[in-house]
């Protein structure tokens, strides 16, 4: 068993609004190794993001972040921020949803990769721009020579979010962090991202956490997986355990709801409803109101227990028995 | 599935439609030579990239976009010309439902006044009482309660804006209803929702839809016939269990390769065609074959002669020369 | 069913009205408004002499309890005549703001709605209104249409009405993108059931800003006008003649002056402070908190 990467250990995230404190995270536990994809999938308001800006410091100044992280081993809430930046800066690297506002239209591209070089790896400005380039060419830009002088505005979307990776990439980090990386752009060039990324960790030995509503775009590239759901974890485990056998009514749901071309045209499952007001949660299980098997009076007033169901595979639950039988 | 063998009536057409816009660097050919039938009561699927011109073709049903060439018919008149005036009588026989439900609701506007204003515009419910009756009949069809009627759009979650969006469309009793994405910015949970009030409304009220997508999953539940779109062009179209089985156009097989599964064993297995470069700018689009710069498959003589949509199997067609052989060419290992 | 776009812009007053109560300065902005309305409606049976009783014996007499403000060369009560010309002052800004927003409204309407040939004839004329210095301006209409009070109103409407006109053009051109513009003219919506449904309400919270503002501006012009005799013509009482006439006197009797100058710096002041409390309530891109926490929902 090899080191964690990044390990978090009942992460909670209360933010604070006018009609009171909202628990955006509560209690969450996840972590990740050298060369391992997590993919954390939710809907809007599960709380996936604001996990992972939380435990790397970028929560908003009103959240009130409790808990453990450790980043390759050093804890990182007792740590000044000034520390935690610098440490995050070297060995993070983030990827956002929009290349187009992770991007400073007024810069080159080629200074945009070169300055985190400069910063945190102190090279010269010169030594900087020979390793945009690089990178530039690593993650497939062609003719990158030329391109590292060019601006944001003059490439497509896939090719920004590609600068966007090698900025990403550029210190080399233990950990890339992809926040819906593929969501503004289209199939063909998501396919190129994935295969990309997914080349890159195979090389580079990178740990990735993917952060992503698509339960296609979990299958293809990770290797274990996080269903979340008002805050909390539902279900996560390796992703074959996951997929093959949902144990979690939400995670059954969410995999039924995506039409299937090869079941033909038939109703789709549904989930009644919308996602609880994070302001107002329910006493016990979030997902209780919106359950399709509707446990009972526990599952309403108490939170269930996150419980192992085969290897590395946890479900919150009361019913493990009936969740395994259900599976089978 | 086979298509009806006897030809339903055709609600909307477009011949050979252009739509050009001026822009600084030169003329966006955003539709370039699309032909298309929407017949009654069926769906059809319109599947594309971003800069497919797959929205552009559906603004031009309403003409909401001026064709430079070619003809919209829509219930039989040809509409492309059409004054002003006139096309407001157009815009209620086809009605509209937009991607973001936030953005297309007037924010200052209760979802009442929003769901009535095609009964105000054409004048087909007279006075208050009778209004507000019809509103909440849509509200209801929609599966929403009607004291939401008094709400305002901030008020609802994503998935009830969309539906209101629909009872919106509903209102003029329309003969084609363009859909513009109606999915694309909700929820995975409300995505299935709302696809199964769209066709259950269809089945309810004989309903024609053109259901507009990047989706492809998405487009093949919905449709009986679908049409795949590239920079600007119908390169395939069919029964979506046509396209599915047998794609016939590279690009569409392309496509389906990049759509990802929700199985990891069938992920790690598929043979992914990853297309190179992207999409060429509609301004200048390449000769012969538009898809020839990026599709793995290409010849000397795709550069040479512009492939029209030509028949592979009945109902199937697809505008490659090498239709067919080019696909299986691609999947061989 | 149709006519709900009244309640809103009603919410959106009631939404304008509760953050003045809470804002001290708003306040106090609109307490001396209030004041000022009265003033202006009751000024003639509230002030306690007569405005034009001239009495030789009591002639630039210092403020004191008969006289408050004091008494000007012709020994006419200052307090009164400051009073009256309250009215004056707020007749005149009113109406000619009032005819710069229905005129600056309309023509920014169809311009950013149109945009091609209109928009540029429309707002070149506007353009050029603009240019001019905006006294020298009103000084030239005044001279063509002849000094009084209504082309003096007339004059400070036509030189408002750029801002105005301006001030709508961009809220349209953006309004006019939004989806759900698109989605009234997919409905098949006439452009003007468009305009008035859908583009106004939406660009109200710029020009309800523009209003308060440009009030004290009017109310400015109108006093430097009749500062220049060019407005309100004696006897009848303005702030700025009465400004004019006692700048003769200022040595001796500073009264003459002080009190007519201090009636347009409080009401200038006001304005100013309404219309900067209503910027930060109404203005779109600064989301109240309530409203941000909504969205994010």
């Amino acid at each position: 068993m090899s080191e964690h990467v990044l390990a978090i250990e009942d992460l909670t995230v209360t933010i604070g609004t006018r009609r009171g404190p909202a628990r955006a995270v509560a209690g969450v536990d996840w972590s990740v190794r050298p060369g391992e994809t997590l993919a954390l999938v939710g809907e809007s308001g599960s709380g996936k993001s604001m996990s992972v800006l939380a435990a790397t410091g970028l929560a908003p100044r009103s959240a009130r972040v409790t808990g453990r992280v450790r980043l390759l081993g050093t804890e990182l809430t007792e740590l000044p921020e000034a520390r935690r930046r610098r440490l995050r800066g070297r060995h993070v690297g983030f990827v956002f949803q929009d290349p187009m506002t992770s991007l400073n239209p007024v810069l080159t591209v080629g200074r945009q990769v070169a300055e985190a070089g400069e910063e945190h790896l102190g090279l010269t400005r010169r030594a900087a721009r020979s390793r945009a380039v690089e990178l530039l060419d690593l993650v497939g830009i062609p003719s990158a020579a030329q391109r590292v002088d060019a601006y944001p505005h003059q490439f497509s979307g896939g090719m920004r979010q590609r600068v966007v990776i090698a900025m990403a990439l550029i210190c080399e980090p233990d950990l890339l962090i992809a926040d819906e990386p593929t969501t503004a752009l289209d199939v063909t060039t998501q396919a190129q991202i994935v295969e990309l990324v997914a080349d890159l960790q195979r090389r580079l030995g990178t740990a990735v956490v993917w952060i992503t509503h698509d339960l296609g775009v979990v299958a293809g590239i990770a290797d274990t997986v996080a269903v979340m759901y008002a805050g909390r974890i539902l279900e996560q485990g390796p992703v074959d355990a996951v997929f093959g056998a949902p144990s979690h009514p939400y995670t059954s749901a969410l995999l039924a709801a995506r039409p299937d071309p090869a079941a033909g045209g038939g109703d789709l499952v549904t989930i009644a409803g919308a996602p609880p007001n994070p302001l107002d949660l329910p006493p016990g299980c979030a997902f209780w109101p919106r359950c399709p098997v509707r446990g009972d009076a526990r599952c309403e007033h108490e939170l269930p227990p996150l419980v192992p169901v085969s290897a590395g595979h946890q479900v919150r639950t009361f019913y493990p028995r009936r969740v395994d039988e259900e599976a089978q | 599935m086979s298509a009806p063998r006897t030809p339903a009536e055709v609600v909307a057409e477009l011949n050979d439609l252009t739509v050009w816009f001026p822009s600084p660097a030169g003329m966006v050919r955003a539709v370039d030579g699309v032909s298309l039938q929407v017949r009654r009561g069926e769906t059809l699927g319109l599947v594309g990239e971003s800069g497919s011109g797959k929205s552009t073709t559906g603004l031009a049903l309403l003409r909401l976009v001026d064709p430079t060439s070619g003809s919209v018919r829509v219930a039989g008149q040809d509409v492309t010309r059409w004054s002003r005036r006139r096309l407001r009588a157009l815009r209620r026989r086809v009605a509209m439902v937009f991607q973001d439900p936030q953005a297309s609701l007037d924010p200052r506007r209760t979802i009442g006044a929003s769901i009535a204003e095609p009964l105000v515009v054409h004048r087909l419910s007279d006075g208050r009482a009778a209004r507000r009756r019809r509103v909440e009949e849509l509200l209801d069809m929609v599966g929403l309660r009607g004291d939401l009627a008094d709400r305002h759009p901030h008020e609802l979650s994503g998935g009830q804006r969309q539906r209101v969006g629909i009872a919106r469309a509903l209102a003029g009793e329309p003969d084609l209803i363009v859909l513009d994405e109606p999915i694309a910015s909700l929820d995975l949970s409300v995505q299935a929702q709302i696809m199964n009030l769209l066709r259950r409304l269809q089945r309810d009220l004989g309903l024609t839809y053109l259901f507009i997508a990047h989706d492809l999953a998405a487009v093949e539940h919905m449709s009986d016939r679908m049409a795949v779109m590239y920079l600007g062009r119908i390169v395939e179209s069919g029964t979506p269990a046509q396209i599915w089985r047998e794609p016939a156009h590279p690009y569409t097989a392309a496509l389906l390769s990049a759509v990802p599964v929700a199985d990891p064993q069938v992920e790690r297995e598929r043979r992914r065609i990853i297309l190179s470069g992207d999409i060429p700018s509609p301004v200048d689009p390449p000769a012969g074959c538009r898809f020839r710069t990026r599709c793995p498959q290409a010849r000397p003589e795709c550069a040479e002669t512009d492939p029209v949509l030509a028949e592979v199997d009945p109902d199937h067609r697809a505008a490659c020369l090498f239709a067919g052989a080019a696909v299986r060419a691609m999947r061989s290992p | 069913m149709s006519e709900h776009s009244e309640r809103t812009s009603e919410g959106q007053l009631r939404r304008a009205l509760s953050a003045l109560r809470h804002d001290p300065l708003a306040l106090t902005g609109s307490v001396v408004l209030a004041l000022l309305v009265v003033v202006g409606v009751a000024g003639s049976w509230l002030a306690p002499s007569g405005i034009n009783e001239v009495d030789v014996d009591r002639m630039l007499q210092p403020p004191s309890w008969s006289h408050p403000f004091g008494t000007d060369e012709l020994g006419r009560d200052v307090l009164s005549r400051v009073m009256v010309a309250a009215r004056v002052s707020l007749q005149v800004g009113l109406v000619s703001v009032g005819i710069a927003l229905a005129v600056g409204v309309t023509l920014g309407l169809f311009a950013g709605y149109y945009r091609g040939w209109l928009d540029n004839v429309l707002m070149r004329c506007m353009d050029v209104l603009f240019a001019f210095p905006v006294l020298l301006l009103a000084v030239a209409i005044v001279a063509v249409l002849g000094p009084g009070l209504l082309t003096a109103t007339v004059a400070i409407g036509v030189v408002y009405t750029p801002i105005f006109a301006r001030v709508t053009r961009a809220g349209v051109l953006s309004v006019r993108e939004q989806v759900f513009v698109r989605a009234a003219v997919s409905i098949g919506a006439s452009d003007l059931r468009i305009m008035r449904r859908h583009v106004l309400p939406n660009i109200a919270a710029p020009l309800i800003v523009q209003t308060s503002l440009s009030l004290a501006f009017a109310i400015l012009s109108e006093a430097a006008l009749s500062f220049l005799g060019l407005g309100v013509q004696p006897p009848a009482p303005a702030w700025g003649r009465m400004l004019y006439d006692g700048r003769g006197f200022v040595t001796e009797a500073w009264w003459l002056g002080f009190f007519p100058g201090a009636a347009i710096f409080l009401t200038v002041l006001a304005f100013n402070l309404v219309g900067d409390a209503l910027r930060d309530v109404l203005d779109p891109r600064q989301l109240t908190v309530s409203e941000a926490r909504r969205s994010a929902t």
